[in-house]
Protein backbone atom coordinates (compact mmCIF):
# COMPACT_ATOMS: atom_id res chain seq x y z
CA UNK A 1 0.00 0.00 0.00
CA UNK A 2 1.77 3.14 -1.13
CA UNK A 3 -0.46 5.80 0.41
CA UNK A 4 2.65 7.94 0.76
CA UNK A 5 2.78 8.58 -2.96
CA UNK A 6 -0.88 9.54 -3.36
CA UNK A 7 -1.72 13.26 -3.60
CA UNK A 8 -5.24 12.54 -2.35
CA UNK A 9 -3.89 11.10 0.86
CA UNK A 10 -1.57 14.01 1.48
CA UNK A 11 -4.24 16.62 0.84
CA UNK A 12 -6.44 15.25 3.62
CA UNK A 13 -3.57 14.44 5.96
CA UNK A 14 -1.90 17.85 5.65
CA UNK A 15 -5.23 19.63 5.98
CA UNK A 16 -5.70 18.05 9.40
CA UNK A 17 -2.04 18.37 10.38
CA UNK A 18 -1.73 22.05 9.44
CA UNK A 19 -5.16 22.97 10.79
CA UNK A 20 -4.48 21.17 14.04
CA UNK A 21 -0.80 22.10 14.30
CA UNK A 22 -1.43 25.85 14.03
CA UNK A 23 -2.62 26.08 17.63
CA UNK A 24 0.43 24.14 18.83
CA UNK A 25 2.78 26.52 17.08
CA UNK A 26 1.07 29.76 18.14
CA UNK A 27 0.20 28.47 21.66
CA UNK A 28 -3.05 30.39 21.28
CA UNK A 29 -5.52 28.89 23.77
CA UNK A 30 -8.62 30.39 22.10
CA UNK A 31 -7.63 28.79 18.83
CA UNK A 32 -6.91 25.55 20.67
CA UNK A 33 -10.41 25.41 22.14
CA UNK A 34 -11.97 26.11 18.77
CA UNK A 35 -9.89 23.53 16.93
CA UNK A 36 -10.35 20.95 19.69
CA UNK A 37 -14.05 20.81 18.85
CA UNK A 38 -13.33 20.74 15.13
CA UNK A 39 -10.80 17.92 15.43
CA UNK A 40 -13.17 15.97 17.62
CA UNK A 41 -15.91 16.12 15.02
CA UNK A 42 -13.49 15.42 12.17
CA UNK A 43 -12.39 12.24 13.95
CA UNK A 44 -15.92 11.22 14.96
CA UNK A 45 -17.43 11.74 11.53
CA UNK A 46 -14.47 10.12 9.76
CA UNK A 47 -14.85 7.04 11.93
CA UNK A 48 -18.61 7.04 11.36
CA UNK A 49 -17.89 7.19 7.63
CA UNK A 50 -16.29 3.73 7.76
CA UNK A 51 -19.74 2.29 8.55
CA UNK A 52 -21.97 4.84 6.87
CA UNK A 53 -19.93 5.68 3.80
CA UNK A 54 -17.90 2.57 3.02
CA UNK A 55 -20.18 -0.19 4.28
CA UNK A 56 -23.51 1.58 3.68
CA UNK A 57 -24.97 0.95 7.13
CA UNK A 58 -26.70 4.00 8.59
CA UNK A 59 -25.66 4.24 12.22
CA UNK A 60 -27.64 6.61 14.45
CA UNK A 61 -25.82 5.38 17.53
CA UNK A 62 -22.23 6.38 16.83
CA UNK A 63 -22.26 8.64 19.90
CA UNK A 64 -22.76 5.53 22.07
CA UNK A 65 -19.15 4.55 21.44
CA UNK A 66 -18.02 8.06 22.35
CA UNK A 67 -20.13 7.94 25.51
CA UNK A 68 -19.43 4.43 26.75
CA UNK A 69 -15.74 4.44 25.81
CA UNK A 70 -15.38 7.88 27.33
CA UNK A 71 -17.14 6.74 30.48
CA UNK A 72 -14.89 3.71 30.78
CA UNK A 73 -11.71 5.72 30.25
CA UNK A 74 -12.86 8.48 32.58
CA UNK A 75 -13.76 5.92 35.24
CA UNK A 76 -10.20 4.56 35.17
CA UNK A 77 -8.69 8.03 35.42
CA UNK A 78 -10.96 9.47 38.09
CA UNK A 79 -11.59 6.41 40.27
CA UNK A 80 -8.40 4.42 39.81
CA UNK A 81 -5.84 7.08 39.02
CA UNK A 82 -4.82 5.62 35.65
CA UNK A 83 -2.77 7.85 33.36
CA UNK A 84 -4.67 9.45 30.48
CA UNK A 85 -2.80 7.56 27.76
CA UNK A 86 -3.62 4.03 28.85
CA UNK A 87 -7.10 5.00 30.02
CA UNK A 88 -7.90 6.46 26.59
CA UNK A 89 -6.61 3.34 24.89
CA UNK A 90 -8.73 1.15 27.17
CA UNK A 91 -11.69 3.44 26.45
CA UNK A 92 -11.20 2.72 22.76
CA UNK A 93 -10.92 -0.99 23.39
CA UNK A 94 -14.10 -0.98 25.48
CA UNK A 95 -15.96 0.68 22.61
CA UNK A 96 -14.50 -1.81 20.15
CA UNK A 97 -15.55 -4.70 22.37
CA UNK A 98 -19.08 -3.32 22.69
CA UNK A 99 -19.22 -2.97 18.92
CA UNK A 100 -18.11 -6.57 18.51
CA UNK A 101 -20.87 -7.81 20.79
CA UNK A 102 -23.53 -5.48 19.41
CA UNK A 103 -22.53 -6.15 15.85
CA UNK A 104 -22.95 -9.88 16.26
CA UNK A 105 -26.58 -9.17 17.13
CA UNK A 106 -27.71 -6.18 15.07
CA UNK A 107 -25.57 -6.45 11.95
CA UNK A 108 -27.89 -9.22 10.84
CA UNK A 109 -30.39 -6.46 10.24
CA UNK A 110 -30.28 -4.44 7.08
CA UNK A 111 -31.34 -1.01 5.92
CA UNK A 112 -33.91 0.80 8.02
CA UNK A 113 -34.05 -2.01 10.59
CA UNK A 114 -30.37 -1.64 11.41
CA UNK A 115 -30.76 2.13 11.66
CA UNK A 116 -33.70 1.75 14.07
CA UNK A 117 -31.77 -0.70 16.23
CA UNK A 118 -28.91 1.80 16.59
CA UNK A 119 -31.33 4.45 17.92
CA UNK A 120 -32.55 1.97 20.50
CA UNK A 121 -28.98 1.29 21.57
CA UNK A 122 -28.38 4.96 22.26
CA UNK A 123 -31.33 5.07 24.67
CA UNK A 124 -30.36 1.75 26.24
CA UNK A 125 -26.79 2.93 26.88
CA UNK A 126 -28.00 6.13 28.51
CA UNK A 127 -30.42 4.21 30.74
CA UNK A 128 -27.67 1.76 31.68
CA UNK A 129 -25.24 4.49 32.71
CA UNK A 130 -27.86 6.43 34.71
CA UNK A 131 -28.52 3.31 36.76
CA UNK A 132 -24.95 2.05 37.04
CA UNK A 133 -23.53 2.88 40.48
CA UNK A 134 -19.78 2.65 39.75
CA UNK A 135 -20.17 5.26 36.99
CA UNK A 136 -21.84 7.67 39.43
CA UNK A 137 -25.39 7.11 38.24
CA UNK A 138 -27.30 10.18 37.06
CA UNK A 139 -24.76 12.64 38.52
CA UNK A 140 -21.76 11.13 36.76
CA UNK A 141 -18.14 11.46 37.88
CA UNK A 142 -15.54 14.20 38.14
CA UNK A 143 -11.78 14.42 38.34
CA UNK A 144 -10.15 15.86 41.42
CA UNK A 145 -8.39 19.02 40.27
CA UNK A 146 -5.13 17.87 41.82
CA UNK A 147 -5.03 14.97 39.37
CA UNK A 148 -3.93 17.41 36.65
CA UNK A 149 -0.68 17.96 38.59
CA UNK A 150 0.64 14.75 37.09
CA UNK A 151 0.44 16.42 33.65
CA UNK A 152 2.29 19.58 34.70
CA UNK A 153 -0.76 21.51 35.89
CA UNK A 154 -4.21 22.07 34.46
CA UNK A 155 -3.02 24.35 31.68
CA UNK A 156 -0.40 21.91 30.45
CA UNK A 157 -2.95 19.06 30.69
CA UNK A 158 -5.18 20.90 28.22
CA UNK A 159 -2.31 21.15 25.74
CA UNK A 160 -1.42 17.51 26.23
CA UNK A 161 -5.01 16.47 25.62
CA UNK A 162 -5.15 18.62 22.54
CA UNK A 163 -1.94 17.11 21.14
CA UNK A 164 -3.24 13.62 21.77
CA UNK A 165 -6.50 14.47 20.02
CA UNK A 166 -4.56 15.74 17.01
CA UNK A 167 -2.57 12.49 16.88
CA UNK A 168 -5.75 10.41 17.17
CA UNK A 169 -7.47 12.46 14.46
CA UNK A 170 -4.52 11.92 12.13
CA UNK A 171 -4.68 8.21 12.93
CA UNK A 172 -8.38 8.16 12.05
CA UNK A 173 -7.72 9.88 8.72
CA UNK A 174 -4.89 7.46 7.91
CA UNK A 175 -7.07 4.49 8.90
CA UNK A 176 -9.94 5.81 6.81
CA UNK A 177 -7.66 6.11 3.78
CA UNK A 178 -6.09 2.70 4.30
CA UNK A 179 -9.45 1.00 4.72
CA UNK A 180 -10.89 2.65 1.64
CA UNK A 181 -7.95 1.68 -0.56
CA UNK A 182 -7.50 -1.85 0.72
CA UNK A 183 -8.90 -5.17 -0.39
CA UNK A 184 -10.99 -5.09 2.78
CA UNK A 185 -12.42 -1.72 1.75
CA UNK A 186 -13.29 -3.04 -1.68
CA UNK A 187 -15.28 -5.77 0.02
CA UNK A 188 -17.04 -3.21 2.23
CA UNK A 189 -18.02 -1.15 -0.79
CA UNK A 190 -19.27 -4.29 -2.48
CA UNK A 191 -21.50 -4.84 0.56
CA UNK A 192 -22.68 -1.24 0.36
CA UNK A 193 -23.70 -1.57 -3.27
CA UNK A 194 -25.33 -5.00 -3.13
CA UNK A 195 -24.69 -7.21 -0.14
CA UNK A 196 -26.14 -10.37 -1.69
CA UNK A 197 -24.24 -9.96 -4.94
CA UNK A 198 -21.05 -9.31 -2.96
CA UNK A 199 -21.53 -12.53 -1.00
CA UNK A 200 -22.05 -14.45 -4.23
CA UNK A 201 -18.71 -13.05 -5.38
CA UNK A 202 -17.08 -14.35 -2.21
CA UNK A 203 -17.14 -11.40 0.17
CA UNK A 204 -17.55 -12.79 3.67
CA UNK A 205 -20.07 -10.09 4.52
CA UNK A 206 -20.87 -10.96 8.16
CA UNK A 207 -17.20 -10.75 9.18
CA UNK A 208 -16.46 -7.71 7.06
CA UNK A 209 -19.35 -5.76 8.55
CA UNK A 210 -18.33 -6.71 12.07
CA UNK A 211 -14.74 -5.63 11.55
CA UNK A 212 -15.82 -2.33 9.99
CA UNK A 213 -18.13 -1.71 12.95
CA UNK A 214 -15.30 -2.45 15.40
CA UNK A 215 -12.82 -0.14 13.67
CA UNK A 216 -15.45 2.55 13.46
CA UNK A 217 -16.20 2.23 17.21
CA UNK A 218 -12.60 2.12 18.47
CA UNK A 219 -11.70 5.76 17.84
CA UNK A 220 -14.78 7.39 19.43
CA UNK A 221 -13.92 5.57 22.68
CA UNK A 222 -10.49 7.22 22.74
CA UNK A 223 -11.91 10.62 21.81
CA UNK A 224 -14.59 10.35 24.50
CA UNK A 225 -11.95 9.76 27.16
CA UNK A 226 -9.93 12.76 25.97
CA UNK A 227 -13.01 14.97 25.82
CA UNK A 228 -14.25 14.13 29.32
CA UNK A 229 -10.73 14.34 30.75
CA UNK A 230 -10.47 17.85 29.35
CA UNK A 231 -13.89 18.77 30.77
CA UNK A 232 -13.04 17.29 34.17
CA UNK A 233 -16.43 15.64 34.56
CA UNK A 234 -18.81 13.32 32.78
CA UNK A 235 -22.56 12.90 33.07
CA UNK A 236 -25.09 10.84 31.13
CA UNK A 237 -26.66 13.90 29.50
CA UNK A 238 -23.29 14.90 27.97
CA UNK A 239 -22.24 11.44 26.92
CA UNK A 240 -25.28 10.23 24.97
CA UNK A 241 -26.71 13.07 22.99
CA UNK A 242 -28.68 11.54 20.14
CA UNK A 243 -28.62 14.82 18.26
CA UNK A 244 -24.83 14.62 18.10
CA UNK A 245 -25.15 11.31 16.28
CA UNK A 246 -27.47 12.98 13.81
CA UNK A 247 -25.17 15.96 13.42
CA UNK A 248 -22.32 13.56 12.64
CA UNK A 249 -24.47 12.04 9.91
CA UNK A 250 -25.06 15.54 8.54
CA UNK A 251 -21.30 16.18 8.54
CA UNK A 252 -20.54 13.00 6.63
CA UNK A 253 -23.33 13.60 4.13
CA UNK A 254 -22.43 17.26 3.70
CA UNK A 255 -18.77 16.60 2.96
CA UNK A 256 -19.19 13.45 0.95
CA UNK A 257 -20.38 10.04 2.06
CA UNK A 258 -17.78 7.35 1.38
CA UNK A 259 -14.85 9.66 0.70
CA UNK A 260 -11.81 10.24 2.94
CA UNK A 261 -11.78 14.01 2.58
CA UNK A 262 -15.55 14.49 2.78
CA UNK A 263 -16.11 13.93 6.50
CA UNK A 264 -13.15 16.22 7.27
CA UNK A 265 -14.59 19.09 5.23
CA UNK A 266 -18.12 18.31 6.35
CA UNK A 267 -17.19 18.34 10.03
CA UNK A 268 -15.31 21.62 9.77
CA UNK A 269 -17.97 23.23 7.59
CA UNK A 270 -20.90 22.16 9.69
CA UNK A 271 -19.21 22.92 12.99
CA UNK A 272 -18.23 26.42 11.87
CA UNK A 273 -21.75 27.04 10.67
CA UNK A 274 -23.15 25.78 13.94
CA UNK A 275 -20.82 28.10 15.84
CA UNK A 276 -22.16 30.97 13.80
CA UNK A 277 -25.78 29.96 14.31
CA UNK A 278 -25.37 29.46 18.06
CA UNK A 279 -23.95 32.95 18.51
CA UNK A 280 -26.44 34.69 16.29
CA UNK A 281 -29.47 35.94 18.25
CA UNK A 282 -31.85 34.97 15.46
CA UNK A 283 -30.85 31.32 15.08
CA UNK A 284 -29.43 30.30 18.45
CA UNK A 285 -32.42 28.13 19.35
CA UNK A 286 -32.85 26.83 15.86
CA UNK A 287 -29.52 25.27 15.04
CA UNK A 288 -30.88 21.72 15.23
CA UNK A 289 -33.76 22.64 12.97
CA UNK A 290 -31.11 23.87 10.61
CA UNK A 291 -29.24 20.56 10.85
CA UNK A 292 -32.42 18.73 9.91
CA UNK A 293 -33.08 21.05 7.01
CA UNK A 294 -29.47 20.73 5.82
CA UNK A 295 -29.71 16.92 5.88
CA UNK A 296 -32.95 17.05 3.92
CA UNK A 297 -31.52 19.36 1.28
CA UNK A 298 -28.31 17.35 0.93
CA UNK A 299 -30.13 14.06 0.54
CA UNK A 300 -32.49 15.60 -2.00
CA UNK A 301 -30.09 17.63 -4.11
CA UNK A 302 -26.46 16.59 -3.52
CA UNK A 303 -26.61 13.06 -2.12
CA UNK A 304 -22.91 12.62 -2.89
CA UNK A 305 -21.93 15.62 -0.74
CA UNK A 306 -19.43 18.34 -1.61
CA UNK A 307 -16.54 16.00 -2.43
CA UNK A 308 -18.72 13.55 -4.35
CA UNK A 309 -20.24 16.38 -6.34
CA UNK A 310 -16.82 17.81 -7.20
CA UNK A 311 -15.58 14.37 -8.21
CA UNK A 312 -18.43 13.78 -10.63
CA UNK A 313 -18.34 17.36 -11.94
CA UNK A 314 -14.58 17.55 -12.43
CA UNK A 315 -13.21 14.07 -13.19
CA UNK A 316 -9.69 15.54 -13.33
CA UNK A 317 -9.86 16.12 -9.58
CA UNK A 318 -10.49 12.47 -8.76
CA UNK A 319 -6.84 11.77 -8.03
CA UNK A 320 -6.78 14.50 -5.42
CA UNK A 321 -10.23 14.27 -3.87
CA UNK A 322 -10.32 10.76 -2.49
CA UNK B 1 -17.36 -35.46 -11.72
CA UNK B 2 -16.87 -31.84 -10.78
CA UNK B 3 -20.44 -31.35 -9.61
CA UNK B 4 -22.92 -33.89 -8.32
CA UNK B 5 -26.44 -32.77 -7.49
CA UNK B 6 -28.32 -35.45 -5.62
CA UNK B 7 -32.10 -35.40 -4.97
CA UNK B 8 -32.20 -31.68 -4.24
CA UNK B 9 -35.53 -30.42 -2.92
CA UNK B 10 -36.46 -26.79 -2.40
CA UNK B 11 -39.83 -25.44 -1.29
CA UNK B 12 -41.07 -21.88 -0.95
CA UNK B 13 -44.07 -22.17 1.36
CA UNK B 14 -46.49 -24.39 -0.52
CA UNK B 15 -44.60 -24.13 -3.78
CA UNK B 16 -42.39 -27.05 -4.65
CA UNK B 17 -39.67 -25.22 -6.56
CA UNK B 18 -37.32 -28.18 -7.01
CA UNK B 19 -38.23 -31.86 -6.73
CA UNK B 20 -35.50 -34.47 -6.48
CA UNK B 21 -33.20 -32.81 -8.98
CA UNK B 22 -30.31 -35.16 -9.64
CA UNK B 23 -27.52 -34.91 -12.16
CA UNK B 24 -23.76 -35.22 -12.57
CA UNK B 25 -21.60 -32.76 -14.40
CA UNK B 26 -18.25 -34.05 -15.71
CA UNK B 27 -15.32 -31.67 -15.75
CA UNK B 28 -14.85 -29.56 -18.87
CA UNK B 29 -18.39 -29.89 -20.20
CA UNK B 30 -21.05 -27.34 -20.93
CA UNK B 31 -24.38 -28.39 -19.48
CA UNK B 32 -27.41 -26.42 -20.62
CA UNK B 33 -30.35 -25.97 -18.29
CA UNK B 34 -33.58 -25.16 -20.05
CA UNK B 35 -37.24 -25.07 -19.23
CA UNK B 36 -40.24 -22.74 -19.28
CA UNK B 37 -40.40 -19.65 -17.06
CA UNK B 38 -40.82 -20.56 -13.41
CA UNK B 39 -39.46 -24.07 -13.93
CA UNK B 40 -36.93 -23.63 -11.10
CA UNK B 41 -33.75 -23.05 -13.09
CA UNK B 42 -32.53 -20.03 -11.16
CA UNK B 43 -33.65 -21.66 -7.92
CA UNK B 44 -31.39 -24.58 -8.78
CA UNK B 45 -28.48 -22.16 -9.16
CA UNK B 46 -29.37 -20.62 -5.81
CA UNK B 47 -29.46 -24.06 -4.22
CA UNK B 48 -26.06 -24.92 -5.66
CA UNK B 49 -24.26 -21.74 -4.66
CA UNK B 50 -25.82 -21.35 -1.25
CA UNK B 51 -28.17 -18.41 -1.72
CA UNK B 52 -31.10 -20.63 -0.70
CA UNK B 53 -29.97 -23.81 1.04
CA UNK B 54 -32.04 -26.78 -0.17
CA UNK B 55 -34.50 -28.51 2.17
CA UNK B 56 -32.94 -31.85 1.44
CA UNK B 57 -30.54 -33.47 -0.98
CA UNK B 58 -26.86 -32.93 -1.44
CA UNK B 59 -24.60 -30.81 -3.63
CA UNK B 60 -21.09 -32.23 -4.01
CA UNK B 61 -18.49 -30.01 -5.63
CA UNK B 62 -15.07 -31.47 -6.40
CA UNK B 63 -15.69 -34.26 -3.93
CA UNK B 64 -16.66 -31.90 -1.13
CA UNK B 65 -20.16 -31.54 0.28
CA UNK B 66 -21.08 -27.86 -0.17
CA UNK B 67 -24.79 -28.23 0.62
CA UNK B 68 -26.03 -25.27 2.64
CA UNK B 69 -22.68 -23.48 2.83
CA UNK B 70 -23.04 -19.69 2.68
CA UNK B 71 -22.53 -18.22 -0.80
CA UNK B 72 -19.12 -16.72 0.03
CA UNK B 73 -17.76 -20.13 1.04
CA UNK B 74 -19.08 -21.66 -2.15
CA UNK B 75 -17.52 -18.83 -4.17
CA UNK B 76 -14.19 -19.38 -2.41
CA UNK B 77 -14.22 -23.06 -3.26
CA UNK B 78 -14.36 -22.20 -6.97
CA UNK B 79 -17.94 -21.60 -8.11
CA UNK B 80 -18.73 -18.29 -9.80
CA UNK B 81 -22.08 -17.17 -11.15
CA UNK B 82 -23.77 -14.45 -13.11
CA UNK B 83 -27.23 -13.10 -12.34
CA UNK B 84 -30.16 -13.17 -14.70
CA UNK B 85 -31.21 -9.72 -13.52
CA UNK B 86 -27.87 -7.92 -13.58
CA UNK B 87 -26.53 -6.80 -10.22
CA UNK B 88 -23.72 -4.35 -10.87
CA UNK B 89 -22.08 -2.61 -7.91
CA UNK B 90 -23.36 0.71 -9.23
CA UNK B 91 -21.22 3.28 -7.48
CA UNK B 92 -18.00 1.38 -8.16
CA UNK B 93 -16.15 1.54 -11.45
CA UNK B 94 -16.19 -1.32 -13.95
CA UNK B 95 -12.59 -2.09 -12.97
CA UNK B 96 -13.48 -2.22 -9.26
CA UNK B 97 -16.47 -4.46 -9.97
CA UNK B 98 -14.23 -6.96 -11.73
CA UNK B 99 -11.59 -6.63 -9.01
CA UNK B 100 -14.16 -7.70 -6.39
CA UNK B 101 -14.51 -10.94 -8.34
CA UNK B 102 -10.74 -11.47 -8.40
CA UNK B 103 -10.12 -10.45 -4.78
CA UNK B 104 -12.76 -12.64 -3.22
CA UNK B 105 -13.05 -15.47 -5.71
CA UNK B 106 -11.20 -18.77 -5.69
CA UNK B 107 -7.71 -17.32 -5.89
CA UNK B 108 -8.26 -14.51 -3.36
CA UNK B 109 -5.97 -12.00 -5.04
CA UNK B 110 -4.46 -8.97 -3.34
CA UNK B 111 -5.72 -5.65 -4.60
CA UNK B 112 -2.73 -5.07 -6.86
CA UNK B 113 -2.79 -8.47 -8.53
CA UNK B 114 -6.59 -8.31 -8.74
CA UNK B 115 -6.19 -5.19 -10.87
CA UNK B 116 -3.97 -7.15 -13.28
CA UNK B 117 -6.41 -10.06 -13.44
CA UNK B 118 -9.25 -7.60 -14.02
CA UNK B 119 -7.39 -5.96 -16.90
CA UNK B 120 -7.05 -9.30 -18.63
CA UNK B 121 -10.67 -10.25 -18.11
CA UNK B 122 -12.02 -6.88 -19.26
CA UNK B 123 -9.94 -7.18 -22.42
CA UNK B 124 -11.48 -10.56 -23.03
CA UNK B 125 -15.12 -9.51 -22.70
CA UNK B 126 -14.56 -6.14 -24.37
CA UNK B 127 -14.95 -3.77 -21.44
CA UNK B 128 -11.44 -2.31 -21.41
CA UNK B 129 -12.62 1.02 -22.77
CA UNK B 130 -15.15 1.26 -19.93
CA UNK B 131 -12.77 0.41 -17.08
CA UNK B 132 -12.93 3.80 -15.38
CA UNK B 133 -16.66 4.33 -15.78
CA UNK B 134 -19.15 3.76 -13.00
CA UNK B 135 -20.97 0.46 -13.47
CA UNK B 136 -24.30 2.31 -13.30
CA UNK B 137 -23.45 4.11 -16.54
CA UNK B 138 -23.27 0.91 -18.63
CA UNK B 139 -26.09 -0.20 -20.91
CA UNK B 140 -27.77 -3.57 -20.43
CA UNK B 141 -25.55 -5.49 -22.85
CA UNK B 142 -22.46 -4.07 -21.18
CA UNK B 143 -23.82 -4.90 -17.74
CA UNK B 144 -24.34 -8.49 -18.89
CA UNK B 145 -20.71 -8.59 -19.96
CA UNK B 146 -19.73 -7.08 -16.62
CA UNK B 147 -21.53 -9.95 -14.86
CA UNK B 148 -19.54 -12.38 -16.96
CA UNK B 149 -16.27 -10.52 -16.35
CA UNK B 150 -16.74 -10.54 -12.57
CA UNK B 151 -17.42 -14.26 -12.60
CA UNK B 152 -14.40 -14.97 -14.84
CA UNK B 153 -12.10 -12.85 -12.69
CA UNK B 154 -12.63 -15.35 -9.89
CA UNK B 155 -10.96 -18.02 -12.08
CA UNK B 156 -13.63 -20.54 -11.08
CA UNK B 157 -13.63 -24.27 -11.66
CA UNK B 158 -17.36 -24.11 -12.25
CA UNK B 159 -19.18 -21.23 -13.88
CA UNK B 160 -22.95 -20.81 -13.46
CA UNK B 161 -24.32 -18.61 -16.25
CA UNK B 162 -27.87 -17.37 -15.78
CA UNK B 163 -29.23 -16.14 -19.11
CA UNK B 164 -26.17 -14.20 -20.23
CA UNK B 165 -27.54 -14.04 -23.77
CA UNK B 166 -30.97 -12.60 -22.99
CA UNK B 167 -31.59 -9.25 -24.61
CA UNK B 168 -28.49 -9.34 -26.81
CA UNK B 169 -28.54 -9.04 -30.61
CA UNK B 170 -27.31 -11.92 -32.84
CA UNK B 171 -23.83 -10.44 -33.27
CA UNK B 172 -23.41 -9.99 -29.53
CA UNK B 173 -24.73 -13.51 -28.92
CA UNK B 174 -22.16 -14.94 -31.32
CA UNK B 175 -19.37 -13.04 -29.57
CA UNK B 176 -20.42 -14.24 -26.10
CA UNK B 177 -20.88 -17.83 -27.33
CA UNK B 178 -17.40 -17.70 -28.70
CA UNK B 179 -16.09 -16.50 -25.34
CA UNK B 180 -18.02 -19.26 -23.55
CA UNK B 181 -16.52 -21.95 -25.81
CA UNK B 182 -13.04 -20.62 -25.21
CA UNK B 183 -13.60 -20.60 -21.45
CA UNK B 184 -14.70 -24.23 -21.69
CA UNK B 185 -11.62 -25.08 -23.73
CA UNK B 186 -9.48 -23.69 -20.93
CA UNK B 187 -10.96 -26.33 -18.65
CA UNK B 188 -13.72 -24.41 -16.90
CA UNK B 189 -16.90 -26.42 -16.47
CA UNK B 190 -20.05 -24.48 -17.32
CA UNK B 191 -23.65 -24.84 -16.26
CA UNK B 192 -25.82 -22.44 -18.20
CA UNK B 193 -29.46 -21.40 -18.09
CA UNK B 194 -30.58 -20.14 -21.45
CA UNK B 195 -33.74 -19.28 -23.32
CA UNK B 196 -32.10 -18.59 -26.66
CA UNK B 197 -32.66 -22.15 -27.92
CA UNK B 198 -30.51 -22.12 -30.99
CA UNK B 199 -27.56 -20.83 -28.98
CA UNK B 200 -27.87 -23.25 -26.09
CA UNK B 201 -28.37 -26.19 -28.48
CA UNK B 202 -25.22 -25.31 -30.38
CA UNK B 203 -22.96 -24.71 -27.40
CA UNK B 204 -24.05 -27.39 -24.89
CA UNK B 205 -22.60 -30.88 -24.63
CA UNK B 206 -25.67 -32.00 -22.74
CA UNK B 207 -29.01 -30.50 -21.73
CA UNK B 208 -31.30 -30.86 -18.75
CA UNK B 209 -34.91 -29.79 -19.01
CA UNK B 210 -36.79 -28.63 -15.92
CA UNK B 211 -40.54 -28.15 -15.72
CA UNK B 212 -42.36 -27.29 -12.48
CA UNK B 213 -39.20 -28.11 -10.56
CA UNK B 214 -38.85 -31.60 -12.02
CA UNK B 215 -36.33 -32.93 -14.48
CA UNK B 216 -38.37 -34.06 -17.45
CA UNK B 217 -35.51 -34.83 -19.81
CA UNK B 218 -31.76 -35.11 -19.99
CA UNK B 219 -29.43 -35.88 -22.88
CA UNK B 220 -27.69 -34.51 -25.91
CA UNK B 221 -29.31 -31.51 -27.60
CA UNK B 222 -30.73 -33.79 -30.37
CA UNK B 223 -32.25 -36.23 -27.92
CA UNK B 224 -33.82 -33.46 -25.89
CA UNK B 225 -35.18 -31.63 -28.92
CA UNK B 226 -37.07 -34.73 -30.02
CA UNK B 227 -38.36 -35.66 -26.60
CA UNK B 228 -42.17 -35.50 -26.61
CA UNK B 229 -42.30 -34.43 -22.96
CA UNK B 230 -40.05 -31.47 -23.72
CA UNK B 231 -42.15 -30.45 -26.69
CA UNK B 232 -45.20 -30.65 -24.51
CA UNK B 233 -43.66 -28.53 -21.78
CA UNK B 234 -42.75 -25.84 -24.25
CA UNK B 235 -45.57 -25.98 -26.79
CA UNK B 236 -48.34 -27.72 -24.94
CA UNK B 237 -49.49 -31.21 -25.89
CA UNK B 238 -48.97 -31.66 -29.65
CA UNK B 239 -51.45 -34.51 -29.74
CA UNK B 240 -54.09 -32.53 -27.87
CA UNK B 241 -55.62 -31.01 -30.99
CA UNK B 242 -55.78 -34.38 -32.73
CA UNK B 243 -57.40 -35.97 -29.71
CA UNK B 244 -59.93 -33.22 -29.40
CA UNK B 245 -60.82 -33.52 -33.08
CA UNK B 246 -61.19 -37.27 -32.81
CA UNK B 247 -63.67 -37.06 -29.94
Amino acid sequence: MNAWRQPGFWLTFLLVLVGGGAALVTRDSTLRELVFTLLMFVALSSSLNIMLGYTGYVNFGHIVFFGLGGYAGFYLISQHGWPLYTAALVGGCVSALIAALLGAAILRLRGAYFALATIGINEAARAFVINFGPFGGPTGMFINFSAYQAYGGAMQALWTTYTLLLVVTLAVVVTSYMVKHSRFGLGLMGIREDEDAAMVMGVKAPNFKNIAYIISAFFPGIIGTLFFFKNGNVEPGDAFRLHMSIEMLVMVMLGGNGTVLGPVLGAVGYERLRGFLLTSPLFKNLHLAFAGLALLLIVLFVPAGVVGWLRSRFPALRKVLV
Amino acid sequence: MILQVDKVIKRFGGLQALTDVTFDLPEGQILGLIGPNGAGKTTLFNAINGVYPPESGRVIFRGKDITGLPPYEVARSGVARTHQVVRPLNELTVLENVMVGACFGREGHSRASAARVADGVMERVGLTARAGQLASSLNVAQKKRLELARALAAHPYLLLLDEVLAGLNPTEIEAILDTIRRIRDEGVTILMIEHVMQAVMSVSDRLIVLDYGMQIAEGTPQEVANDPQVIEAYLGDPKLAERLLAE
